[in-house]
Formats: C-alpha cells, sequence, structure tokens
C-alpha cells in the first residue's frame, strides 16, 4: 500500500505568495498511532505554506484551521473562488506577516480538501474509506501536523495559532509538544467541548444520517449525496457562529423579496433564506462522513480528563531532572465577549489553569457583538493584540523583521 | 475622595531600581503597562501582569506584555506560592476591597512584595478634613467621595502597624513628599506619615 510521495498541482494560483499546495504522504516508517488504538501506515496530508523558511528554521508558524475550514488560509479557495478564510490575519503585512514568517497551514486527518479522510480511497480495499474511517481525535491531528513540520526539518514552531477547533489544536500542541512551540495563540476556544456543544454536534450528525441518500455512510459507493441531511447541520451549526444582536441586525424579522408572509412555508423572512444559502453552498464544498468525523473529534476533546481532571496538570513539564516546571510555551488566550459557543470562561479556564502553574499567559476579551465567528472577521482590535503578541515574541526569539536577513 | 494622586512616574522609577535584573515579576493591577513595560525593556525581568479593566490588558498585550484580565481581590489565589521574585501593587491596594487578604496573598506569591500608597495621614489632606471639613479631592484624582474606586484609604502609619501584626516585615521603604521630594524619615516615624504624600515599600514575609 506504499503510495508515491507526489505534489499536487496547484488547482488556482493567487497572485500572492502562495505555493503550489501541496500534499504528502506520512507515516511511511512509522505508523500513526491514534488514539483509538489504530494504526496508520500511509496517510496524506494535504497542506499549504506561505514565506520563506529562513535559514535557522525559527520562523515556522502554524495555522490550525476550524471544523469546517481547510488549508487555503490566505489565498483564493479553489472550489468556492472565495478569499483565503483567514486573510485577515495571514499574509504581507499582516499580524501573521508572511514576508517575515513561514506559515504552514494542513488540512486536518479527517477533513475533505486532500487529507486523508473518509472520503479518499482506502488503498487497502480501492473504494473510499467511508465509515470504516477509524475515528480520530485532536491529538491526532495534532500528531500528523507534528509529522509534517517534522518533514519540513522544522525543530521548534516560533507560533501555532487557530480559532475554535482551531484553538484545540493550538492547546493540545501546547501540551503534547511543548518544547516544539515557542508561543501560540488559542483562539475562542476551550480545554474541552461543553455538554451544550456536544449537543449541537449530535444534532448535525442526526440531520445528516436521517437523510436517505447518507446509505449508512456508504453515499460514495452508491452515487448518491446526503446534501439534505449536510445542509441542515451546517444551518443549524451557523445559527452557534453568530449572536442574536448580529443576527437581528443583519436581518430583523425583514422578509425575503416580498411584501407579506405568505401563510406558507416558503423562506419568508430574510433569515431563512440566508441559513438556506449557507446550507446549500456548504455542501458543495464538504464530505458528510467527514463532518461527522471531524465534530466527533472536538466532542472527545477534554484537555484535563487526559491529566486526572486537573487542567493545570496539562501545562507542567518535568524535565530531564525530574522535577516539575511550568510549561516554558508563551500563551496568548483570546474570547470574543458575544461569543457563546466558546464563551469567555472557557477561555478563562485555561487562564486560571495556566496560573496556577506560573505559565506566561496573556489574555484579552475582545468586545464584539459578532459571536463566535468574530475571530474570522474585521475586529480591528483582535488583530492588534495578535500583532502585538506576535511582535513582542519575534523580538524575544530574535527573530528580525523579514525572513532574508535571519 | 482621592487624596494625592501621587504622580506615577517617580514611584515607577524607584520601583525599577528596587527589581533584581531577570527576576520574575507579577505586576499586580498593571494599568496601561508602563511600569511593566519599562521593567521588561530595562531589567530583562519576565514580566506578567494582572489588570482589572479591558482597556488596559488589550493595551499591554498589544505591546508586547504578558497581562491577562482578572481581579486581585479574586485572582491572586491561584497563582502557586514563591512564583515569583517580586510581586508589585502600585498604586492599588487602596482600590481593592479586601485589602488584607490581598497583602498576605502579594508576599505568598512573591519571595518580595513592592507596594505604593498614597498617604492618607499627609498634612494637606489632614488640614482638609479639619479646615474645610470635607473629604479631601485633590487635582491629580479629581474623585468625590461618591464617585471614587479608592476604597480603602490608610495611613503610612496604619500600613506600617499592619505590616507589623501580619509579620510581615519591611525590607525597605521610601517616603515621597510634596512634588516628589524624598523625605528622609524612617516609615514609623511621625515625620514621614506627615509629610509624605505617598510611601513605597518593599515587603518579605517572616
Amino acid at each position: 500500500m506504499e503510495r508515491p510521495v507526489t505534489e499536487t498541482p496547484a488547482l488556482f494560483r493567487d497572485c500572492g505568495p502562495a505555493e503550489p499546495a501541496r500534499s504528502i504522504v506520512l507515516g511511511k516508517d512509522t505508523p500513526l498511532r491514534l488514539d483509538s488504538g489504530v494504526e496508520l501506515g500511509c496517510f496524506r496530508l494535504a497542506y499549504q505554506t506561505y514565506g520563506t523558511l529562513n535559514a535557522d528554521r525559527s520562523n515556522a508558524v502554524l495555522v490550525c484551521h476550524a471544523l469546517t475550514g481547510d488549508h487555503f488560509v490566505a489565498e483564493k479557495h479553489p472550489v468556492t473562488g472565495k478569499p483565503g478564510w483567514w486573510n485577515l490575519m495571514v499574509g504581507p503585512g499582516k499580524p501573521i506577516d508572511t514576508d517575515r514568517f513561514f506559515v504552514i497551514c494542513s488540512n486536518v486527518i479527517g477533513g475533505c480538501l486532500g487529507s486523508e479522510g473518509p472520503k479518499e480511497i482506502n488503498p487497502a480495499t480501492g473504494q473510499p474509506w467511508g465509515l470504516s474511517f477509524p475515528v480520530i481525535t485532536i491529538a491526532d491531528m495534532v500528531r500528523a501536523q507534528k509529522m509534517l513540520v517534522e518533514h519540513l526539518g522544522i525543530r521548534q514552531l516560533f507560533c501555532v495559532i487557530g480559532g475554535s477547533m482551531g484553538g484545540m489544536q493550538v492547546l493540545q500542541w501546547a501540551v503534547s509538544y511543548p518544547e516544539m512551540v515557542y508561543c501560540c495563540l488559542p483562539i475562542a476556544t476551550a480545554a474541552r467541548h461543553s455538554a451544550q456543544n456536544i449537543a449541537f454536534h449530535e444534532v448535525g450528525r442526526q440531520a445528516i444520517m436521517a437523510d436517505p441518500e447518507w446509505r449508512g455512510g456508504d453515499y460514495l459507493n452508491q452515487n448518491t449525496r446526503p446534501t439534505k441531511g449536510l445542509a441542515v447541520a451546517r444551518m443549524a451549526a451557523h445559527i452557534t457562529y453568530l449572536s442574536e444582536p448580529a443576527l437581528h441586525r443583519k436581518f430583523g424579522r425583514n422578509l425575503q423579496n416580498r411584501a407579506a408572509i405568505t401563510f406558507g412555508f416558503d423562506a419568508d423572512f430574510q433569515v431563512e433564506s440566508y441559513l438556506r444559502h449557507q446550507g446549500i453552498s456548504f455542501v458543495e464544498r464538504f464530505d458528510a462522513n467527514s463532518y461527522l468525523y471531524i465534530t466527533r473529534a472536538m466532542d472527545y476533546f477534554d484537555l484535563a480528563a487526559d491529566h486526572g481532571g486537573v487542567l493545570a496538570n496539562a501545562f507542567r513539564v518535568k524535565g530531564a531532572d525530574g522535577v516539575e516546571r511550568p510549561t516554558p510555551v508563551r500563551f496568548c488566550l483570546i474570547s470574543f465577549s458575544s461569543d457563546w459557543l466558546f464563551p469567555t470562561s472557557e477561555s478563562r479556564a485555561v487562564v486560571h489553569a495556566l496560573n496556577a502553574v506560573a505559565a506566561n499567559v496573556s489574555f484579552v476579551e475582545v468586545e464584539t457583538d459578532k459571536g463566535h465567528d468574530a475571530f474570522l472577521l474585521d475586529e480591528p482590535e483582535f488583530y492588534q493584540v495578535a500583532r502585538g503578541f506576535i511582535e513582542g515574541n519575534a523580538q524575544r526569539r530574535g527573530l528580525t523583521s523579514t525572513a532574508k536577513g535571519a | 475622595m482621592a487624596i494625592s494622586g501621587p504622580h506615577i512616574r517617580t514611584d515607577l522609577e524607584s520601583i525599577t531600581a528596587w527589581v533584581d535584573e531577570g527576576a520574575r515579576v507579577l505586576d499586580v493591577g498593571c494599568g496601561e503597562g508602563e511600569l511593566l513595560y519599562a521593567l521588561v525593556h530595562r531589567k530583562k525581568v519576565d514580566g506578567r501582569g494582572l489588570e482589572l479593566s479591558m482597556d488596559g490588558v488589550r493595551r499591554c498585550v498589544g505591546q508586547g506584555l504578558a497581562v491577562i484580565q482578572g481581579d486581585a481581590d479574586t485572582d491572586l489565589k491561584d497563582y502557586p506560592s514563591n512564583s515569583f521574585d517580586y510581586v508589585i501593587l502600585s498604586q492599588t491596594l487602596q482600590a481593592t476591597r479586601q485589602p488584607r487578604e490581598i497583602l498576605e496573598q502579594l508576599v505568598r506569591i512573591g519571595r518580595h512584595a513592592i507596594i505604593s500608597l498614597p498617604n492618607f495621614g499627609y498634612w494637606r489632606v489632614r488640614m482638609e478634613l479639619l479646615l474645610k471639613g470635607r473629604m479631601p479631592v485633590t487635582d491629580r484624582l479629581g474623585y468625590d467621595w461618591y464617585n471614587t474606586p479608592n476604597i480603602h484609604f490608610c495611613t503610612i502609619r496604619d500600613f506600617v502597624m499592619l505590616c507589623r501584626e501580619m509579620g510581615i516585615r519591611i525590607e525597605r521603604s521610601l517616603i515621597l513628599g510634596a512634588d516628589e521630594k524624598v523625605i528622609d524619615a524612617p516609615a514609623d516615624s511621625g515625620r514621614a506619615n506627615w509629610w509624605g504624600e505617598q510611601a513605597l515599600f518593599l515587603l518579605q514575609r517572616t
């Protein structure tokens, strides 16, 4: 089942500094051992890089994407044609300045934009993995990323950054490989998925599985797609990414292209029409089984549970002399005041745990009414804080202002 | 009621001078990070801050300082004992709800605590109360009694007595009078309590 390492040609090339998207097969010599106990001998990881790695390989920044994100961080998306999902954060002159840093982002394992996941062909059977793909966790995603980072010859990442599920990966990186992370920004995230969030995910999964076209997960072989179920899952999830004031400001009770209510079940209201559009456009770019796997990975995330139920223990590092010290990783947590999916209290719990070991931590709650999605939107204060944190640490790390001079 | 808004610069300069190079420092109520910034850049300390106001926190983090939003009254208990060389509380003790508990936390968390205070025993404050019969308000901090964040004022003598009672050793003190002139008097003297507009203490748990 050996597959050659190939470089896929660019699907789309922005005029920016983006290299063609690449993919690599990892785990050939040492398999990826998943939390479930399954070993993945060979798996593909799709990734993208921006900027140039400096001579001593100290300027690498790893961006971790959220549930439905991908590695097209700062360039036009090859499927949707939309701008990069975080081009406010990553790019020339942006807080993560691609003129200065070498930025890496990989599609998570279990994803559906080129990395090994339920939609890809299982080399052992020649059929799509479907539900035979092993259940993965946030820690598994991070293990796979670590193999990529090592493959790129990077011993320590200058920074690991991500929001939402990306923030979970950031926390996991800092806990699993503290020596490989200089500083990190877990944004709009939590050290565990709350009961309410698991509940929302379950609604989404049930919507997919209730669609007859899902075919017990075998839809790819049967040449159908559970688009209706996946669209409903997305609609429900999308509400959780916003806030009541933001929805009200955007739509109110405004009617959609009509003067009066129709006494029927058409999309009378603008908000209905908007959600339907969100659902329909989502199914074009996302695989339903991938949605099941990735939401599950988030549900299983609980850093404290992995450390005897005490979150602070996750941030203690045992040195070669056997003495426990606070994690050397420098943290900056950012939350958003109207985020009810990953509320500020979740970030604060992480901050408390970090304080309890006297780790180096900054924490800011950004005032906004835009809800969870605020980390992707234009919130000047958010980028100002991120820029300050990154700049301060870059100076401390001895990274000069351009990668070329380093 | 605010008295003598001690001009921040001089007491910050003195604090900076007292802190050892490269020390681990926690600045409680670090405001917009003026002191922390000076300590990090001039004394190369490993500096952290705790600040109640989100505006202050954002400004601190925006300039690269490690600061979290939090409340000294509730959050200090999270820090492990002896986790810092110096814990600094600059011009903040009088604005806390539980000054005594906070003082206890400061000397627990830090090997040393540095505290600066406005002195309610300063002669001008006494005169204001004595002659006008009004709660003292000065130009520098224009709060009235009903809107001041400063809810627990004390005199230098009060503070010295409290330290004695709590078994806290005053390792060093600095009394600053009008125009931030150094008053050459021991902290427990009547002269310090009369002429001192503000005081600075280096403390240690005994």
